[in-house]
C-alpha cells in the first residue's frame, strides 16, 4: 500500500506526502455503499493522473472541478506506484452537506456519477489541458436556438 | 453541410446537418477532400451497435483542409492539407506519453464518467457513437478534429490525396501488427484476409524482413494486389488446405507470426458462420508455431465462446489484439509515401462522390465488383 493522504478542500504540502490512517466514514441511511452493503461507506472513486501531486493539486488546493464538492465528498491523493503521477480518489461524505444543485445527485441512484466526472475532468484539465466536450447532437442545437 | 449518416440497419444516407463547430480550444475544423470506408464500419453498417443513433455521421478515415483553427492549436493554420488519425489522443495521458494513442485515457469525451467498469475507456474515434465517446466521422463536407496537434498531420506536397489518406489508419494499422507481433528478420509471416489493412501488414512485415509472408482469402483480385503491390504469397482457402500449405512452407514449425485481420464482418464469408465462430482466429492459432505470436485486429470481436485456448497455453503462444493504430508511425509513413516506398491509392478501387456513398457501402460490405475500399469525395 502507498502513501496515502486525506484531504479536505484546501492541504498543505506535507499531507500530499505524508503518511496518513484511512478512516472507515459511517454510511448514511438509505444510501448503499460499497458492494451494496447499505451500511458501508461509500466506495472510492479513483483515477491516476500521469503528473505528480504537486501538479493535480497545486498549492496543495483541490482542483476544479472537485473544489466544487467541497463539504460533499472526502478526496484521498497518493503517488501512484512505478512513477506513474498521481492516483486521485473521491468519495461522497458520509454526512457531507452537498452544494445546492447537487444534493440529486449526491443521493439518487448512482451517487458516484457526479464524482466520477469531477475525477474525470480533474485528469483531463491536468493532462490535456482542457475538459473535451462531445458534438453536439442535432437535439441539444435546437435548444440552444430555442 | 452533407453528411453520410447512419438510417437503420444497412442503411445510410446523405443528409443535411448542423456544420461542425469548435468546441474545445484544441480543435480545429477540417474541409473533406477524401475519406474512405473501412472494416470498422461494417458492425455499424448492419447496425450491431446498440449505441449508434439514426444521423449520427460515418466515416474513420478521411483528410482534408483546415480552414478554422482553435486558440490553443500550434502546428496547424487555416490552409493545411491534413490526414487524420482515427484514435482521437489528447497526448498528455499515459498512455499517449508511452505512444499508445489508441488507449488514450482523455478522448472518449464523457464515456468513463458514466461507466466506471471500463476502468477508463479507449481511445475516441471518428464515425463512431457519440454515446460511445465517439465524434463525427469523415464522410461529410466538414468535421471537427479535437486536440488537432496530435491527431492530424501534415501531408507532404509529393503525396497526393488518395494516397495519403490511407494514412489516416490502414498503414498505421499494418505497420501496427506487425510491430505488435514483434516481426523479426527470417521470419514467416502469415495473414489472413487480403484487405487494405491485411495488404498493409503484409507490407510493414516484408519491410522489417520477414523471409516470407503468406497472406490468406478468397477474392482473387484481393490476392492478386497483395503479391503484385507487397510482396506477399496468396493462398486461396477456397483450392488449398491452408494449415498444410502453411506447414508445408514453414518447414512443418508453422509461422512465428500469424496475424488475423479479417474484420468483424468478413469472419462469416471467410469461412467462419459469424463474428462468434471465428474460423479464422481458430486457424491462425492452430497454425503459429510453438511460442510463436498472434495478432487480432478490428472492433467489435465481441465475445468468443470455443476458443481453442488450451492450444495457447500448450503450446505457449502469445495472443494480442489491437482495435485502433496508434499515431506515432503516421508521419514515418507519408514518409515513405513520399519516396513511393509505400504506394496505397490502388487501395482506392471505387472513387466515389459522397452522393454515392449508400452504393460504396454496398459495394464495400459485399466486397462487390473487386472492392477494396470505397474513397468518398464531397
Amino acid at each position: 500500500m502507498g502513501r496515502l493522504a486525506r484531504a479536505g478542500p484546501a492541504l498543505g504540502s506535507a499531507a500530499l506526502t505524508g503518511a496518513a490512517r484511512l478512516l472507515r466514514v459511517p454510511g448514511r441511511r438509505g444510501r448503499t455503499g460499497a458492494d451494496g452493503d447499505p451500511g458501508a461507506p461509500a466506495r472510492w472513486q479513483v483515477v491516476t493522473v500521469d503528473r505528480p501531486p504537486e501538479q493535480v493539486l497545486p498549492d496543495g488546493r483541490w482542483p476544479e472541478p472537485l473544489r466544487r464538492l467541497g463539504g460533499a465528498v472526502e478526496v484521498r491523493v497518493r503517488p501512484a506506484p512505478g512513477d506513474r503521477g498521481t492516483e486521485l480518489a473521491a468519495r461522497p461524505l458520509a454526512g457531507g452537506t452537498p452544494p445546492a444543485g447537487l444534493a440529486a445527485h449526491l443521493v439518487g441512484d448512482d451517487p458516484g456519477l457526479v464524482v466520477r466526472r469531477a475525477l474525470r475532468q480533474v485528469k483531463q484539465r491536468v493532462e490535456a489541458g482542457e475538459v473535451l466536450r462531445a458534438d453536439r447532437s442535432a437535439l441539444d442545437r435546437r435548444k440552444a436556438h430555442g | 453541410m452533407r453528411a453520410l449518416c447512419w438510417v437503420a440497419a444497412d442503411e445510410v444516407a446523405v443528409r443535411e446537418v448542423p456544420d461542425p463547430e469548435l468546441r474545445n480550444e484544441r480543435d480545429v475544423i477540417v474541409r473533406v477532400r477524401r475519406s474512405t470506408t473501412c472494416g470498422g464500419d461494417l458492425p455499424l453498417l448492419a447496425g450491431r451497435d446498440p449505441l449508434l443513433r439514426a444521423g449520427d455521421v460515418l466515416g474513420a478515415e478521411f483528410l482534408g483542409e483546415v480552414i478554422e483553427v482553435g486558440p490553443a492549436v500550434r502546428r496547424h493554420r487555416t490552409g493545411d492539407r491534413v490526414v487524420v488519425g482515427a484514435s482521437v489522443a489528447c497526448g498528455g495521458c499515459w498512455y499517449c506519453r508511452q505512444g499508445l494513442h489508441s488507449c488514450c485515457d482523455n478522448s472518449s469525451a464523457d464515456l468513463a464518467s458514466a461507466d466506471p467498469d471500463r476502468k477508463g475507456s479507449d481511445a475516441g474515434g471518428f464515425g463512431r457513437p457519440r454515446a460511445a465517446g465517439g465524434f463525427a466521422g469523415g464522410h461529410a463536407d466538414y468535421v471537427r478534429v479535437p486536440y488537432a496537434d496530435v491527431v492530424a498531420f501534415p501531408v507532404p506536397e509529393a503525396v497526393d490525396d488518395d494516397r495519403a489518406l490511407f494514412a489516416a489508419d490502414a498503414a498505421p494499422a499494418g505497420w501496427s501488427a506487425a510491430e505488435v507481433g514483434a516481426v523479426r528478420p527470417g521470419d514467416v509471416v502469415a495473414v489472413w484476409g487480403a484487405g487494405a489493412v491485411g495488404q498493409l501488414t503484409a507490407w510493414a512485415a516484408v519491410r522489417r524482413g520477414a523471409a516470407q509472408v503468406l497472406v490468406v482469402d478468397r477474392y482473387e483480385e484481393r490476392l492478386r494486389m497483395a503479391e503484385w503491390y507487397f510482396g506477399a504469397e496468396p493462398l486461396d482457402y477456397r483450392r488449398t488446405d491452408v494449415a498444410a500449405e502453411l506447414r508445408e512452407r514453414s518447414g512443418g514449425r508453422g509461422p512465428d507470426v500469424c496475424v488475423v485481420a479479417v474484420g468483424w464482418s468478413a469472419a462469416g464469408r471467410f469461412g467462419g458462420r459469424s463474428a462468434d465462430h471465428p474460423d479464422a482466429l481458430r486457424e491462425a492459432v492452430y497454425a503459429c508455431r510453438k511460442s510463436g505470436v498472434v495478432v487480432v485486429l478490428g472492433g467489435s470481436a465481441g465475445f468468443v465462446d470455443a476458443f481453442p485456448l488450451g492450444t495457447v497455453t500448450d503450446r505457449r503462444l502469445t495472443l494480442r489484439g489491437a482495435r485502433r493504430p496508434d499515431l506515432r508511425d503516421v508521419p514515418m509513413l507519408l514518409d515513405r509515401m513520399a519516396r513511393d516506398e509505400l504506394r496505397t491509392e490502388q487501395l482506392a478501387t471505387h472513387r466515389l462522390p459522397l452522393e454515392d456513398g449508400p452504393h460504396g457501402y454496398a459495394l464495400f460490405r459485399d466486397r462487390a465488383d473487386g472492392c477494396v475500399r470505397a474513397v468518398f469525395t464531397p
